[in-house]
């Protein structure tokens, strides 16, 4: 499974409204944690402090609670200039990408960010590495066109899920914006 | 409406394609370019107009608005027997389904082209036999095509496609009836061929693994094209 990106997808949950880190990851469980791996609180606060710290997001009021007052998080213009960013580039077209590009997908749909976009931007990377691996499996031995396939084989399948996403996109909005 | 005729590096380009058949709308504005010896991929799922895209490029469909354009001549305002002389003589084609003619053997529906364009029989067939080699077909020539695998058969198609010179050779899911191995053989002798003659290829397909085999991709999509990153000219 390739490795989520957690202090960018906290931006992406912080951008529609301030929240809470309780609340936050109760969203992001409930919306990324499917495969079993809940967000830790250790690593939910302190990824909130590097993002304030690094300027991206800011304490926006506390409210008292039993414990420590509960601190409210509002993402800052250079949390959404990071998000942005993070969104429109495609990832390094390889195998087993679909946890990243299926938060990207949902990041987008909940700040009403062209999801359709980033999906064609990522087919368009896929493609070209497609190319190369075709070419690469013309060009050499056996044992090298094999290992060029599993690539193929594997970036289709991608591509395939690229495509059902895409085509599936109104039906996850109503399912998942707020 | 008038348009701009295309760049000279432009060997086929439709303007804002609409086509409607009834009520369904199977091209809204469909616009692309393809440039001379390039290879392009048209993806897109099924019924997003891409199969209707190629057959307005080819001549065989006309749309109902916008142009389409062959080496700089607008081709939808050809009449009906110039296009089909321009199929014959510019355009070879390769379907899904080979759509060889079962009762004659590998090599006449290779040599069938140019004996409808006029060549002589013996000129005809001395030209269809040096195919069989570039085919790895040899051996073969004297069978029928029901009695060919469906890799061969689909070899044979591109033959018959290709046996003319055509300028442009549009296919549309050349491999989509054969397994990934044998479909791959038949993709790679496609490009290969179409690469050695600098003949210009539009393939339509909605499998990622064949498109790959193309310079870029285009993608249809509600009867639209996007035309990404790359573009040829």
């Amino acid at each position: 499974m390739a490795v989520v990106n957690v202090p960018t997808t906290l931006l992406g949950l912080l951008e529609p409204e301030p929240s809470h880190g309780y609340e936050l990851k109760r969203e992001y469980d409930t919306l990324f944690a499917g495969n079993g791996r809940p967000l830790s609180f250790g690593q939910l606060y302190g990824t909130l402090a590097r993002l304030e710290r690094d300027g991206q997001i800011a304490v926006h009021g506390a409210e008292p609670g039993d414990g420590p007052d509960r601190k409210r998080y509002i993402i800052t213009s250079t949390g959404v200039a990071q998000l942005e960013k993070w969104l429109a580039e495609p990832e390094k077209p390889e195998p087993l990408l679909q946890a990243v590009l299926f938060i990207k997908v949902v990041l987008a749909l909940l700040s009403d960010r062209p999801a359709e976009l980033y999906l064609d931007t990522q087919r368009a990377a896929h493609l070209a590495r497609m190319r190369e691996l075709t070419a690469m499996r013309k060009s050499g031995p056996l044992s090298r066109t094999l290992l060029a396939d599993f690539g193929l084989f594997h970036l289709e399948a991608d591509l395939r899920w690229i495509e059902m996403t895409a085509a599936r996109l109104d039906q996850l909005r109503s399912e998942i914006v707020r | 409406m008038t348009y701009p005729v295309p760049d000279r590096r432009i060997m086929l380009q439709t303007d804002e394609l609409t086509k409607n058949f009834g009520a369904t709308r199977a091209l809204n504005g469909a616009t692309m370019h393809v440039a001379r010896g390039e290879i392009v991929a048209v993806m897109g799922p099924s019924g997003s107009g891409k199969s209707t895209l190629l057959h307005c490029m080819a001549g065989i469909f006309t749309p109902d608005s916008g142009a389409t354009w062959f080496d700089g001549r607008r081709t939808d305002l050809l009449s009906d027997d110039t296009r089909t002389k321009l199929r014959r003589t510019d355009f070879g084609f390769v379907f899904q389904f080979g759509q060889l003619v079962p009762e004659l053997t590998a090599i006449d529906n290779i040599a069938l082209p140019l004996l409808l364009s006029g060549v002589r029989r013996r000129d005809a067939y001395a030209r269809a036999a040096s195919w069989f080699t570039r085919l790895d077909l040899e051996g073969l020539e004297n069978r029928r095509t029901g009695e060919l695998s469906g890799g061969q058969a689909q070899r044979v198609a591109v033959g018959r496609a290709l046996v003319g010179s055509p300028r442009v050779l549009f296919t549309d899911e050349p491999t989509g009836s054969l397994d990934s191995l044998t479909g791959e053989k038949v993709m790679d002798l496609l490009v290969e061929i179409a690469r050695a003659d600098g003949t210009t290829v539009v393939l339509v397909t909605h499998d990622a693994r064949v498109a790959a085999h193309a310079d870029r991709e285009v993608t249809v999509r509600d009867g639209k094209v996007n035309e990404f990153l790359g573009a040829g000219v």
